[in-house]
């Protein structure tokens, strides 16, 4: 078509365009129209998961009445009686105790690695790290659990740190190998001249510049470590369980009781609502930064 | 610590290690040997991890894929050679009806998140008013409790009691079963993954797009073309890659979906198996049966698929990304 590559020579007296550019005409109609488009898109993805943290101040009864809405006197009841059958509880402990723990070895794992791979370019290396990301997490789990079985280790916290790590390893990895390839070598090459180590200058110079990037590669693992279903639907017992497990247990025996299954949902969602909110910037940078510079 | 020889199959020469005489630096030569004994070091517990815990175990499973084992993991077991391999391709009453599955579910929900992810990101583009609340509710799905989001939506979709018949009738349409049928029950789960994953397809390419030189659109503008000659030859084939990466990101995770599987329709993806993928047929051969063996197998067969997927669908995309 017209893009061939060769530019067409521009107008003599170029207007100047004004902020943005490429701005077709009948630009206040477009306006509108894509406010009201970007609204809609928002309301779809947003009100889901509105009506599950209405539905935990609802009675059972206006939960399962459609007509309710959002407009009904709240009540703290459902909360209340999951607190006091307690599993929750104790299961919201237990996936934070298994999250830190999984999440800070990883880091500490991931971040020399990752540190390694940028900066020297072992992409071939890195690349069989990053495979762990495409191995579907079953096919590890059927031998884990073979071998853990006859260890005795199945229902430890042990096993659940390990396997959580499964996870976040290569996540930390992908996102922070973009992460130190972007950071000038000069610095690094500076800080050696001076004196220090090769070790030295990762450790003084180029671990404190990449701190913002560890904590969100480190939230985001968390937050994944969190979620987790499928190693605590297998390797936690009943003291050992996770938030997930304790909510899909509460499916099929209290399917009636739609109040007290959303207000659980939502206090095991409200942490990752709110890291989202206050870091919703560096996630996103996180979540996409592996992506797009491959 | 002596300057132990660690074989490196390449020098990474290509970014840092300074060239002797490249700089004036005192001693180039033991930094570039430095520098190769401690990326290794550095990479040591990485690799030592992924080889305990993934390559080991893979290992494992290839071997347990040749055997008969079943019942107790710490019971006999015999080598049969391929038989549980013949007994899995010879399947058509769970395994090629779940692999059918996993390819629809995968391929359909894909295609749409790429799709509206991508109309989504154009809409996007240029910044707004809210664009930060906006961003705010997109990172949800993603990062929400699967388990969570899969209970909120039989809340949704309840036949009898969900907002989501309410909304039908309003409209004057017929009510429906989703969760509760058989033929809906694939399409609905579908349609969350999409709810769920659209939001990333936005965001990676939001990224994307962020990073295009603005020149060549400015041109084409010049040169007089439409919106949709700009979007569909400057800005598409300059996207190519990021979208090629997204595309084999989210295939690779599309596969592997679990969660919400599981946690909406239970073992064996309901009274038919209606939701029944390669990963619930593989948990439940393993879980709920104890046929190791079998399962390995599956197992074996589906993580050959994943990998021939994205072999295809790099290859395809042109990309040495992802």
């Amino acid at each position: 078509m017209s893009t061939t590559a060769t530019p067409a020579p521009r107008p003599p007296v170029a207007r100047q365009p004004r902020g943005r550019t490429t701005q077709p005409r009948g630009r206040r109609k477009w306006t509108w129209l894509r406010g009201i488009a970007i609204t809609l898109v928002t309301l779809v993805f947003a009100l889901p998961l509105v009506w599950m943290f209405a539905a935990a101040f609802k009675t059972n009864v206006q939960v399962t009445d459609p007509g309710v809405g959002l407009w009904f006197k709240p009540t703290l009841d459902n909360f209340r009686s999951i607190v006091e059958a307690g599993q929750i509880v104790r299961s919201m402990g237990n996936s934070l105790l298994v999250g830190v723990v999984s999440t800070v070895l990883s880091a500490v794992i991931a971040v020399p690695a990752a540190w390694a791979v940028g900066r020297f370019a072992m992409h071939r290396t890195g690349s069989l790290i990053l495979v762990a990301r495409i191995v579907p997490a079953i096919s590890l789990l059927v031998p884990w659990y073979y071998l853990f079985a006859q260890m005795g280790l199945v229902g430890s916290y042990t096993v659940l740190v390990l396997s959580h790590m499964f996870v976040s390893v290569p996540l930390i990895m992908w996102i922070m190998i973009s992460f130190f390839a972007g950071l000038p070598v000069e610095l690094e090459e500076a800080a050696r001249t001076d004196g220090l180590s090769a070790f030295g200058a990762f450790w003084r110079v180029s671990l404190p510049l990449a701190a913002p990037g560890t904590a969100t590669a480190s939230l985001l693992a968390f937050v994944f470590s969190w979620n987790n279903f499928m190693f605590a639907l297998v390797f936690a017992d009943d003291r050992t369980q996770t938030v997930p497990v304790t909510l899909f247990n509460f499916i099929s025996y209290a399917s009636t009781d739609w109040g007290g299954l959303m207000a659980a949902a939502t206090l095991i969602t409200v942490p990752v609502v709110i890291a989202a909110v206050v870091g919703q910037k560096y996630l996103v940078a996180g979540l996409t930064s592996g992506a797009t510079k491959g | 610590m002596a300057a132990t020889e660690v074989s490196a199959p390449q020098a990474g020469t290509r970014s840092s290690t300074p060239r002797p005489g490249a700089r004036r630096t005192r001693t180039p030569r033991t930094f570039e040997q430095a520098n190769r004994r401690l990326k290794w070091a550095m990479l040591a517990p990485a690799l030592l991890f992924v080889g305990l815990m993934i390559v080991f175990p893979l290992a494992f499973t290839l071997d347990l894929s040749l055997t008969d084992a079943f019942g107790a993991v710490n019971a006999d077991k015999r080598h049969i050679g391929l038989r549980n391999f013949t007994d899995a391709l010879g399947d058509t009453r769970r395994f090629w009806p779940a692999a059918r599955r996993t390819l629809v579910f995968t391929v359909g929900a894909v295609i749409l998140e790429t799709v509206l992810g991508l109309a989504l990101a154009m809409l996007m583009r240029k910044p707004f008013r809210g664009m930060r609340l906006v961003r705010t509710v997109l990172i949800i799905p993603l990062l929400a409790t699967p388990v969570a989001i899969g209970i909120l939506w039989l809340l949704i979709l309840d036949p009898t009691n969900g907002i989501a018949n309410h909304l039908l009738e309003g409209l004057g349409l017929p009510r429906q079963e989703f969760l509760g049928s058989v033929s809906q029950s694939l399409p609905m789960l579908m349609l969350i993954d999409v709810w769920q994953w659209t939001p990333m397809m936005t965001l990676l390419l939001l990224a994307g797009l962020s990073t295009l030189p603005e020149e060549p659109e400015e041109a084409a503008l010049v040169d007089g073309a439409n919106a949709w000659q700009r979007f569909r030859y400057v800005v598409l084939p300059m996207l190519g890659p990021t979208l090629a990466t997204a595309l084999v990101l989210r295939a690779v995770d599309a596969l592997k979906t679990f969660d919400i599987l599981y946690a909406t329709k239970g073992a064996g993806g309901g009274s038919d198996f209606e939701v029944e993928t390669l990963n619930v047929y593989a948990y439940g051969l393993t879980f709920d049966y104890q046929e190791y063996g079998l399962a390995a197998a599956v197992l074996v067969l589906f993580t050959l698929f994943i990998i021939g997927v994205v072999v295809v669908l790099r290859r395809r995309g042109g990309g040495k990304n992802a």
